[in-house]
């Protein structure tokens, strides 16, 4: 996060988001997500529309997404409130990104739970890489972060890559998916441990063991 | 009224009130950072802990708390000070504690709450924070390394400037405070937010590193560059005046100044007159007083010379000139300099009967010819609040970016006896209605036509819990005008009278905004401060003193007597205002009837007893029928708010401020 800074406002960025406007498709969404808070409160929308914008910034440039300056203006006039107000948001929240991005925003989660099952690792792949924190690789497709807990916890460590999460991973595993995505394959989302479906226990279960099979009342062996 | 008990001691708080309140009703001093009582409650920088019970047991941030009924409050406990330490511990992880170099220091809560509160030493040895300048303008210094976050600038400029610009970017650690893309401030408050900093993150530029704060001598004094009449105190040292700053006053400024205020004084040191001058062959060599006087006794007026004032004397001044004019026979005098008539014969119809304080609880206002965020802008604040309490407000005058929304409905004064339906409906549905007539709205007979309204929506009345209400107000712009329509300024036919007398000699009381060339024929006789437009005309100057040089009286636009007290020395062979009038009637030979400053404000006061005591002067409440019709165009008289006075015109940090904010002019920063 302290990697974080708003993409300065330049000519050039004035020149290619200056006309930013919604598609037709947004621009029923935007209204629909408008809708949904009481009049005059239209301001509330602020979180939902920057993800829409950012979407649509996205699949202008085939990634996920970032915030120009223009586009928070835009955002900021649509909702008639202050841009001082709408970049406080997009700054504060790690999910809106305010610099450009790579194809692939590999976010390499590294708070502790993660970090006891091994992200130093994953964090040193990404640098063997070639990616570096806050940097858009040189071929444009990897760009690289470190967050803090992305709530995967049961199947630490993992990766948020643009939408998917990657997750039981090891440095192995991440290499076979980073390279599966650079080939443009979509590689399965979720867990990448082939001995599980999804968060359920690796193994025989050691909690709660008595009630696999029914209903078990514990309070009395407390 | 809830009963509470702060430290053993039973106490009834008003209802709503917080546990910081109650705490210091019952006297005790809770430490704070982020409250301040104009602001909304951020409870952010958790100075303000104390022990609560009932509660969970553990410290509560006192300034977010309401005071309930039954509450046992400690703030001496050994809780409350373990609480206390350890939050100014970690305020105190990411400050430089660069208070050598800082400007704050000596003033600093920071400073202060530390060595009352804190533990005397950081167990943190990592490197601390660093935080780039920000830009905001030519009047803010930044050092936001030093930032705490309270977010008290973040909230001023929100609640009370209501020009959005200052916000919090990013989070947690990295959180930075800055204006939008590092814009320069761009209101007629922004400064305000360098006295609620509680750091020295928001520092004056102007002032930077110019004086520590017990260096300075401080006086108290009255704003003039507007005619809110602000309270203010002088910081000066030696003969200088380094710095002006707010004085807490809920009737008319509450702790707020305009930036014009706060800054023009430095124009204070230059462009003064500090001789008498005299025009010889068409021009102004510097000559002694003796020399100034004799020139202007040798011309001999007789009952030939008249008296204009100035948007920024003092009652004093204006009444030992109307004594001088008088002891010569002449009545002649005048301060409405641009050529206003309207007529004065009742003060209520010229005065903001409303006050300031009550305009915040009016309904329905409707202003006509007058920019209030440039002709006053502490009015503005009021206004802003007016409507967050659900006012409606309508406009008439070319539009200009008001900070509390309201309609314009037109730019053209016949809108004044023309008013759209649904505005008469709001305006005689309200409970508590007023009209504010501008400087633009008062010629032309937009004075009447106002009158007019104030009669048919009935702006006089007796409300319903009793009291009074005077719906009508006239704002003017000039800190003597109040005064000197008290003292008698005023003229049937305004400036147009004393032109048609063709006076031998005119003297000019800081009057800067007169058209002389109207005066062709007669003698010029500036007494003033500056050397600007006035001097520029004249054909004697006589070297005055400005407001910080002298004690004077002055009178706000809603007719607030006020007095205001020396700071400083006049530069140079300058004097006070009134001995320079008190010699001028030794030249000419006459008596005034006063020998010191004493004896003068006596007699002014026995000749105007209402400037005899501060506050409200009394003008009555019956306001004369209006009528007729008003036509033509708005034009707003301040063309650029911080070029409105000489003082300002003089000062470098107004001329920025006009070239950066109005302009647009890039200023390049000087490499430091």
């Amino acid at each position: 996060m302290a990697d974080r800074y708003i993409e300065p406002d330049t000519p050039e960025l004035r020149a290619r988001w200056g006309n930013f406007a919604w598609t037709a498709e947004n621009a029923e969404k935007a209204k629909d997500v408008v809708s949904r808070y009481p009049a005059g409160r239209q301001r509330s929308a602020v979180m939902p529309l920057l993800d829409l914008a950012q979407r649509q910034v996205g699949a202008e440039l085939n990634t996920q997404g970032w915030l120009p300056i223009p586009v928070m203006e835009y955002i900021a006039a649509y909702l008639d409130m202050p841009v001082i107000r709408v970049v406080e948001v997009a700054s504060f929240y790690t999910m809106y990104n305010i610099a450009p991005i790579g194809r692939f925003h590999v976010q390499v989660c590294g708070t502790t739970p993660c970090m006891l099952r091994g992200s130093d690792d994953l964090l040193e792949t990404c640098k063997s890489r070639g990616m570096k924190k806050g940097h858009i690789s040189e071929d444009g497709l990897w760009s690289f972060t470190e967050v803090e807990c992305m709530g995967n916890c049961a199947s630490a460590p993992m990766v948020q890559i643009n939408d998917d999460n990657y997750e039981d991973l090891t440095s192995a595993r991440l290499n076979a998916v980073l390279d599966a995505l650079a080939r443009g394959e979509t590689p399965k989302a979720g867990t990448q441990d082939p001995a599980r479906h999804t968060v359920e226990p690796v193994g025989e279960p050691t909690n709660l063991a008595a009630m696999i099979t029914e209903n078990h009342d514990y309070r009395s062996e407390w | 009224m809830p009963k509470v008990k702060v430290d053993g001691v039973e106490i009834d708080v008003p209802n709503g009130a917080t546990v910081l309140q109650a705490c210091e009703l019952a006297g005790k001093e809770i430490p704070r950072f982020c409250y301040h009582e104009r602001l909304s409650i951020a409870g952010n920088c958790r100075m303000c802990l104390v022990e609560v019970k009932p509660g969970p047991p553990k410290p509560q941030a006192s300034c977010a708390l309401p005071a309930s009924e039954g509450q046992e409050i400690r703030t001496d406990s050994e809780m409350v000070k373990k609480a206390r330490e350890g939050v100014m511990e970690f305020l105190l992880i990411n400050h430089p504690l660069d208070c050598p170099i800082c400007d704050q220091g000596g003033e600093c809560d920071l400073q202060d709450q530390s060595v009352a509160y804190g533990r005397g030493a950081s167990r943190y040895d990592e490197n601390k924070r660093a935080v780039t300048e920000k830009y905001m303008g030519p009047l803010i210094k930044t050092t936001m390394t030093r930032c705490i976050h309270c977010t008290r600038c973040v909230r001023f400029s929100e609640e009370i400037a209501g020009v959005d610009e200052i916000g919090a970017l990013y989070r947690g650690e990295n959180m930075q405070i800055t204006t939008y893309l590092e814009h320069a401030a761009k209101h007629e408050m922004s400064a305000n937010v360098i006295d609620l900093c509680p750091v020295g993150a928001l520092t004056s530029r102007p002032y930077a590193f110019e004086a520590r704060p017990w260096e300075l001598k401080k006086t108290l004094g009255i704003d003039v560059s507007d005619a809110t009449g602000a309270n203010i105190r002088i910081d000066a040292r030696g003969r200088e005046v380094l710095r002006v700053l707010p004085r807490n006053n809920d009737d008319v400024n509450e702790e707020w100044i305009s930036d014009k205020a706060r800054y023009m004084v430095d124009g204070l040191t230059k462009r003064r007159l500090d001789k008498p001058f005299l025009r010889r062959d068409g021009k102004l060599v510097a000559v002694s007083w003796n020399e100034a006087f004799a020139a202007i006794a040798t011309l001999n007026p007789g009952n030939s010379i008249a008296a204009v004032a100035g948007d920024m004397v003092d009652c004093e001044t204006m009444f030992a000139a109307k004594k001088l004019v008088g002891a010569l026979g002449s009545k002649l005098i005048e301060g409405r300099q641009t050529g206003m008539d309207y007529a004065t014969d009742s003060l209520a119809a010229v005065n903001f009967n409303t006050t300031f304080s009550g305009i915040e609880t009016a309904d329905a206002i409707l202003i006509a010819g007058s920019n209030v965020r440039w002709e006053a802008p502490l009015l503005n604040v009021r206004l802003r609040k007016a409507v967050k309490r659900g006012a409606k407000v309508f406009l008439i005058g070319p539009e200009w970016e008001t900070t509390f929304g309201g309609e314009f409905l037109g730019e053209d004064l016949s809108v004044l006896g023309n008013l759209p339906q649904n505005v008469a409906d709001v305006l005689s549905n309200a409970k508590r209605p007023a009209v504010i007539l501008g400087g633009a709205a008062l010629g032309r007979g937009g004075l009447e036509a106002g009158l007019a309204l104030a009669a048919q929506f009935n702006l006089v009345r007796d409300l319903e819990d009793g009291t009074k209400w005077n719906g009508f107000n006239v704002l003017h712009m000039a800190a003597a005008r109040m005064g000197g329509l008290m003292l008698g300024y005023a003229q049937k036919g305004g400036i147009a009278d004393l032109v048609a007398a063709k006076p031998k000699v005119l003297l000019a009381l800081g009057a800067d905004e007169v058209d002389f060339t109207q005066f062709a024929g007669s003698m010029i006789v500036y007494i003033g401060h500056h050397g600007d437009k006035g001097a520029h005309a004249a054909d004697v100057i006589l070297p005055a003193s400005a407001y910080t040089e002298k004690a004077g009286t002055y009178v706000n636009t809603e007719g607030r007597v006020q007095w205001s007290d020396k700071a400083v020395f006049a530069p140079g062979d300058a004097r006070e205002d009134w001995t320079i009038l008190r010699a001028l009637a030794d030249a000419f030979g006459v008596t005034v009837g006063f020998d010191t400053f004493d004896q003068l404000r006596n007699a002014m006061i026995e000749e105007v007893p209402a400037l005899g005591s501060e506050g409200l002067a009394d003008y009555g409440s019956v306001l004369p029928l209006g009528g007729g019709s008003a036509a033509g165009q708005i034009a707003y008289p301040i063309k650029d708010f911080y070029m409105t006075n000489p003082i300002a015109r003089a000062s470098a940090v107004m001329q920025r401020c006009s070239a950066e904010l109005l302009h647009g002019e890039e200023i390049a920063e000087a490499a430091e």
